[in-house]
C-alpha cells in the first residue's frame, strides 16, 4: 500500500490528505521525523514558511529530510513547502531543488488571486484553476529544473528529478489533476506501476 | 487575475491553520512574535487586558503603528474594526492589512448592524459564541470566524464553553432530518443555506479559531484538541514573565497539540504567565463577548 506523509506542523495538511483520500490514496500527518520511515513519499502544505521552518528546525527534521530526499523518494511542496525545497536564498531553504524563490512576491492578501494557469504534466497539456495566497514566485530556475505550469510566462510549477514544486495550492480546488500527477511519481518510484 | 474571491479570503485562514495568531502592539513585540513561530500578529494599541483596563472608546489602532509593523514582519498582519465600523474597516483595507477582525473587544460602533464583509476585497474574521451567531458572520461575508471566549482575561472557560456551544450544535444538525433544518435556520437567526452546508458537511463552511482567555500553552492544546483550527493569544503573551519563551511555548503546544510529551516539555520553566481575571467576578457589563449582534 501506497502511504504519503504530509508534514503536519502547522499549515493546510489536512486538505492534502484530504485530496490523497479521494484519489483513494492513503496520506498521514507527519508530525515527527521518526515517522517518515513509514513514508514513500512526502508533502509539504502550504502555511507559513516562518512558522513551519522554525518548528522543523525544533524537532531536527532536517536529516531525516535529507536521507528521504538523498533515497530519491518523491518530494511535492507547494506555496511554503516550495519555500523550503528551494535553494537558501530566503534563509529557509532546504537546497533539495535548484530555483530561487522569493517570499510574498505577489504582494500582501489583498493581491491574492486565482487563475487559469497552463500546466504541462508528463505529456499532457491542461488547464488549471489555481489559488494563489501570498504567493512565493520563482525567480531562477537551474539546468536541471523542468518548468510544468506556467502564468504570463512565470514557471509557477516545476520539478527537479523527485522534487515537485508549485507556488499555488492545488489543495484547495476542486481539480485532482497535480496531485494524480504527485502520485503516480510516488507509484513510479515505488516501483507499483 | 481575480482577486477577493472568496477562496482566496478563505484559503489565508486555511494556511493559518494549526498557529497561533498573536496581539502585538509594538514592532518589538511583532518581531519577537514572528520569530517564536506565529503564523500572523493581530497589530493594536492596546491589548485587551489593557484596553479592559483604561475604560473609555476603543477604537481602530492608528494606521501608523500598524503600516510599521507590515513593514518589520513577513508573516500577515490583522488589525481591528470596531463592529459595525465600516468606515475603519476602509481604512484597513485602503493600508492593506491581510485580515480585518471585526472585534467585540473594541467598542462597538452599530448597535443592530455588523460590517456587509461582501464589500471588502480583504478577508475578514469575526467573533462568535455559538453556531448561530457564527452563520450569520458568514452570511455576511465573514471568510474565518473565531470563538469570542472573554478577551484580556486569561480566563480560558469561556473561550470553552464557546467552542463546545458550536461543536454542540454541528453535530446536532448533522444529525437532524432535512424537513427540520429551516425551522432550525429560523431559530438560529442563520441563513438557510448555511445550515444546510453544516448538515451537508458536518463542519462549519470557514476555518475557525478560538480566542479569549487563552494563557499557557496547556490552554492551546486543550482548545486544539476541542476541535480549533488554532489560536488568537491576546494577552497571554505580552503579559507574561517571559513573552518570547511563552510564545515559543504556545507555538509548540499548538503544533503538537496532541502529543502530552511534547506539551510537558514545553511547560516547564515559562515563568509566570499573565496574572488575568477570574470571569466569574466580571459584571455583565464588563463581558466583551456579549457584544455582537
Amino acid at each position: 500500500m501506497l502511504r504519503i506523509a504530509v508534514l503536519a506542523l502547522q499549515g493546510a495538511y489536512r486538505e492534502h490528505i484530504l485530496a490523497l483520500k479521494r484519489e483513494g490514496i492513503y496520506g498521514f500527518e507527519l508530525k515527527l521525523p521518526h515517522q517518515l520511515e513509514e513514508a514513500d513519499g512526502l508533502i509539504m502544505p502550504g502555511g507559513e514558511s516562518t512558522a513551519i521552518y522554525r518548528l522543523m528546525k525544533k524537532y531536527g527534521f532536517e536529516d531525516q529530510l535529507g536521507c528521504f530526499f538523498k533515497a530519491g523518494k518523491p518530494i511535492w511542496g507547494t506555496c511554503a513547502g516550495m519555500v523550503l525545497l528551494a535553494d537558501k536564498d530566503t534563509g529557509m531553504g532546504l537546497g533539495y531543488m535548484d530555483i530561487t524563490v522569493k517570499r510574498n512576491a505577489y504582494g500582501r492578501q489583498i493581491d491574492s488571486f486565482e487563475e487559469t494557469i497552463k500546466t504541462d504534466l508528463g505529456g499532457a497539456k491542461k488547464e488549471f484553476r489555481a489559488i494563489f495566497i501570498r504567493a512565493p514566485k520563482i525567480l531562477r530556475t537551474g539546468k536541471n529544473v523542468q518548468v510544468l505550469g506556467s502564468l504570463n510566462g512565470e514557471a509557477v510549477m516545476a520539478r527537479e528529478v523527485n522534487v515537485l514544486a508549485c507556488s499555488f495550492h492545488p489543495e484547495l480546488g476542486p481539480d485532482p489533476g497535480i496531485h494524480d500527477y504527485f502520485i503516480e511519481m510516488v507509484k513510479n518510484n515505488k516501483g507499483e506501476n | 487575475m481575480e482577486k477577493g474571491t472568496i477562496r482566496v479570503k478563505a484559503g489565508l485562514a486555511e494556511m493559518l491553520k494549526g498557529g497561533v495568531i498573536m496581539d502585538v502592539t509594538t514592532v518589538e513585540q511583532a518581531k519577537i512574535a514572528e520569530e517564536a513561530g506565529a503564523v500572523s500578529v493581530m497589530a493594536l494599541e492596546k491589548i485587551p487586558a489593557d484596553i479592559r483596563g483604561a475604560g473609555g472608546v476603543a477604537r481602530m489602532t492608528d494606521p501608523e503603528i500598524i503600516v510599521k509593523i507590515m513593514e518589520a514582519v513577513s508573516i500577515p498582519v490583522m488589525a481591528k474594526a470596531r463592529i459595525g465600523h465600516f468606515g475603519e474597516a476602509q481604512i484597513l483595507q485602503a493600508i492593506g492589512v491581510d485580515y480585518i477582525d471585526e472585534s467585540e473587544v473594541l467598542t462597538p460602533a452599530d448597535e443592530r448592524f455588523h460590517i456587509n464583509k461582501w464589500g471588502f476585497k480583504v478577508p475578514f474574521v469575526c467573533g462568535a459564541t455559538n453556531l448561530g451567531e457564527a452563520l450569520r458572520r458568514i452570511g455576511e461575508g465573514a471568510a474565518m470566524t473565531r470563538t469570542k471566549g472573554e478577551a484580556g482575561t486569561g480566563d480560558v472557560v469561556h473561550a470553552v464553553r464557546h467552542l463546545r456551544a458550536i461543536n454542540d450544535e454541528v453535530k446536532r444538525i448533522t444529525g437532524l432530518p432535512k424537513e427540520e433544518l429551516m425551522t432550525t435556520a429560523k431559530e438560529l437567526g442563520a441563513p438557510y443555506e448555511l445550515v444546510v452546508y453544516v448538515h451537508e458537511n458536518k463542519k462549519l463552511p470557514v476555518v475557525n479559531f478560538s480566542a479569549g482567555g487563552i494563557a499557557t500553552p496547556a490552554d492551546a492544546a486543550m482548545i486544539m484538541q476541542l476541535g480549533a483550527d488554532g489560536i488568537f493569544v491576546g494577552s497571554g503573551i505580552f503579559k507574561s514573565e517571559n513573552p518570547m519563551k511563552m510564545a515559543q511555548a504556545i507555538v509548540e503546544a499548538t503544533a503538537h497539540f496532541d502529543n502530552p510529551e511534547v506539551l510537558a516539555r514545553v511547560s516547564r520553566g515559562l515563568g509566570e504567565p499573565m496574572a488575568g481575571t477570574a470571569t466569574s467576578s466580571l459584571d455583565k457589563a464588563q463581558m466583551l463577548s456579549q457584544r455582537g449582534w
